[in-house]
């Protein structure tokens, strides 16, 4: 039985909430720091902890979830491949809402090759989805379904990219041969940097935690040498985060700069080792697009060459890509703290999770999203 | 982008944990990235693998520690 | 019962079709599981004994899919989903009717499960079905099996059980803990790998809906899909009220939360089949908690909130860490998410 690992400690948290009023009072001026993480994002409003900062400190989101900063380009090519025959797609849920330049995951599984609910599904009209927890259970549908391709949509950030890895090394071994990733992965403190490099009014960074917990202390360290911005890496219960809030505050008070860890918990100065080695097999640095920055160099991971086998844009023939920007979103500005979501025009409006144009409305880690829901 | 659940294992074979996240919920976790686990010992997993041991004293260390910064 | 022709293992376009194959289901089949005076008259209509008092009346689709998850099937949703509508206006259920639509190609295996089912919850419940249909669909056209249900019951003299009664200072009380049926239901419908024994909470909930309405209960909504967070947000906009919830005292078992944790689900958004909320004066809420305690599936009832103003609609949380945070109506599919 796991114990609630930090239970919440409502009068600790008030206090911490206090403090960070008090030094906010000592800084005397409006305060900008930026959630990287978009688990952050979330744990910030699904706790209402809002509500329990002072006016002139503001959160922003930044460029932490994996859908919202894919470029459109690497949406419309997971949503050709889930239209090729005999092709299954697995994904984190988290996908499966968002739009293309045409269609989405949703509308795909609804309409071509019908939901797998209603009768038997026909693999040769494709659309067949299924939402698995861990690349792992996409290997063993891979496994279970010797005369079918499995694609695997490999979204995610340095916490995940160690499971891709490991799943297809497994499937490696196992001699699999119909088993794909569709490689999306992103890395982090590129971003970073390219936020900084743009017109960016960015006092502090709550760093992503579990990201944190893999990749170590030691990428971060560009945030103190070349832009002296204080950063934190913070866990995500309410004490937690309030605590990473306060400690930044202090840093900018104080002119610290050093990368801080408060999630020394789970985060360990030098990551986890093991987990990167096994990403390190599979995959290497590449240059990625990204939504609203560009393309920035060695950004994403790409599959070396012994594993081409399982890169599934090696290995499937993809059509031209017409792809164009949802038309009015401003997803770009708000993942790059530009903007918040109620900047935009079509928030709440012509844009809701229901019908969302964008996907930072639509995926379940999405800023506009979180503030749609939780206010 | 990083949503990691603690767990208990409860069994443990090779690299597959079987680990039980509360109130008799269990899943497997794979354990590539954790050599060293055994059963009895607090993981964090992500995406069905482990990503980290947990200590549970030191959950309690942290909110000590903050009582004494902030008060209590 | 006639003698003859012993019911197929499948169900075919036949049997939908008013003949000797359609007759043979009803007889072999439905009539095993559904079998009462005003069923047994085999009219076209099923007549009703004289009622004094109001008429509740209700009705309700079910598509679930999968159609059998741990703990029950889409036959017992469809049995107690309209018990629990009637109990919830503060109705006394009596009288169901059952129309179903059968994919050909179901096992009749299946059926009688779905039958039985039904016909548990109907004993339970106190209600009789009395009137029913039955259609076959080609393969492709139905997922194995729709069913609707329509209820009728009897309001008892000075019960008056609305949204609109919802006033500043009602004390919320929520009947049980919350979550179970969607974590169930999603469990079977995708294969995420997790193994708990958490069963669908779907249950009929006639004698609790009476025992809080007759202790002072004013407003009343079951919680389906949508969740708590649903049944709020529909009642503060029906009486123009803002509510407010305390995440501390919403009731949530261990393993549900644990399962919620791992798919990335909220409690608060979640179906549940065998849950309901109760607004009640502050001064009766001592009372009708006790009442509901007394009673079976009320056991673990308890006051989590209050409705604090009327003249705006909202839905707030006093969350945990001691924030606060807007409830609003979640939209579409609750997916399971890992980032």
């Amino acid at each position: 039985m796991a114990p609630d690992f930090l239970p919440s400690d409502t009068p600790l948290a008030a206090r911490i909430s206090k403090a960070i009023a008090d030094t906010m009072q000592k800084i005397g001026r409006p305060v900008t720091l930026m959630e990287v993480c978009g688990t952050h994002t979330m744990a910030i409003a699904k706790q209402g902890l809002r509500a329990m900062l002072p006016a002139k400190l503001r959160l922003v989101s930044g460029p932490g979830c994996p859908v919202c900063v894919s470029a459109q380009e690497d949406i419309d090519r997971a949503l050709a491949l889930a239209q090729e025959p005999g092709v299954i797609i697995t994904t984190f849920g988290d996908m499966l809402k968002v739009k293309g330049t045409e269609t989405s995951l949703e509308s795909i599984r609804e309409h071509v090759g019908r939901a797998p609910r209603l009768g038997s599904l026909d693999p040769r009209l494709g659309g067949d989805l299924r939402i698995v927890y861990s690349p792992a259970d996409a290997v063993e549908i891979a496994a279970a379904n010797p005369d079918r391709k499995i694609i695997f949509l490999g979204a995610g950030f340095e916490t995940t990219a160690p499971a891709i890895a490991a799943s297809v090394l497994d499937a490696q071994r196992r001699g699999l041969k119909n088993f794909y990733i569709l490689p999306m992965l992103k890395l982090v403190p590129p971003a970073l940097r390219a936020l900084l490099d743009t017109e960016n009014k960015i006092d502090g960074f709550l760093l992503p935690g579990h990201v944190s917990a893999i990749i170590g202390e030691a990428p971060y360290r560009l945030l103190e040498t070349d832009y002296k911005v204080p950063s934190v890496i913070a866990g995500f219960e309410a004490a937690e985060i309030l605590r990473a809030v306060h400690r930044l505050l202090e840093k900018i008070l104080s002119r610290d700069y050093k990368v801080e860890n408060a999630y020394s918990r789970v985060v360990h100065a030098d990551g986890n080792p093991a987990a990167n080695a096994i990403t390190a097999r599979v995959f290497e640095p590449a240059d990625a697009k990204w939504r609203a920055l560009g393309i920035l160099k060695n950004s994403g991971l790409a599959f070396r060459k012994e594993f081409q086998a399982f890169d599934a844009t090696a290995n499937f023939a993809l059509p031209n890509l017409n792809s164009r920007e949802p038309q009015g979103c401003i997803c770009g500005l708000v993942i790059t703290g530009r903007a918040q979501p109620s900047d935009c025009p079509l928030f709440g409006k012509t844009c809701t999770p229901a019908d969302a144009v964008g996907p930072c409305m639509v995926s379940s880690e999405g800023a506009c999203a979180a503030r749609y829901y939780y206010g | 982008m990083c949503l990691a659940v603690p767990g208990l294992i409860v069994k443990i074979e090779g690299n597959r944990a079987e680990a039980d996240f509360g109130g008799g919920v269990l899943r497997t976790a794979l354990m590539d990235f954790m050599p060293g686990a055994k059963a009895g010992d607090y993981i964090l997993v992500h995406a069905g693998y482990a990503i980290q041991i947990l200590n549970p004293s030191d959950a309690k260390a942290l909110i000590t520690d903050l009582k004494e910064i902030y008060g209590s | 019962m006639r003698p003859g022709i012993i019911m197929d293992e499948k169900i075919k376009m036949a049997h939908g079709g008013g003949a000797a194959a359609s007759r043979r289901l009803i007889e072999q089949v439905f009539l095993k599981y559904f079998d009462n005076k005003i069923l047994r008259g085999m009219d076209d209509s099923a007549e009703l004994p004289p009622c004094k008092g109001r008429l509740a009346f209700t009705t309700d689709s079910y598509v679930a899919s999968p159609v059998e998850f741990p703990g029950g099937n889409i036959g017992k949703l469809a049995v107690c989903g309209t018990v629990n509508d009637l109990s919830v206006k503060g109705a006394n259920p009596k009288w169901l009717s059952a129309a179903f639509i059968l994919e050909e190609g179901l096992e009749t295996a299946l059926l009688e499960r779905i039958l039985a089912a039904m016909r548990d919850a109907a004993n339970e419940a106190g209600v009789l079905i009395v009137t029913g249909d039955t259609k076959v669909v080609e393969r492709g056209k139905a997922d194995k099996i729709f069913i609707t249900t329509a209820g009728v019951g009897e309001i008892p003299e000075g019960i008056n059980i609305s949204a609109a009664n919802a006033k500043p200072g009602d004390a919320i009380i929520i009947s049980g803990p919350l979550g179970a049926h969607g974590v169930a239901l999603m469990n079977a419908r995708h294969n995420l790998g997790i193994k708990s024994d958490i069963k669908t909470d779907s249950a009929p909930l006639n004698k609790l809906a009476a025992a809080a309405a007759q202790n002072g209960a004013t407003v009343m909504r079951d919680i389906t899909r949508g969740g708590l967070c649903a049944a709020l947000n529909e009642i503060a906009d029906a009486a123009n009220v803002a509510i407010e919830l305390d995440e501390t005292l919403v009731p949530v078992e261990a393993d549900v939360a644990a399962a919620c944790a791992l798919l990335g689900l909220d409690p608060l958004d979640i179906a549940n089949e065998g849950r309901l909320i109760a607004f009640v004066p502050q001064q009766k809420s001592a009372q009708t908690l006790a009442a509901m305690r007394a009673v079976r599936y009320g056991e673990k009832a308890v006051i989590a909130g209050t409705v604090v103003s009327s003249g705006k609609a909202v839905v707030e949380l006093k969350t945990k860490a001691g924030g606060r945070r807007i409830l609003r109506l979640p939209e579409g599919e609750q997916l399971p998410r890992i980032c």
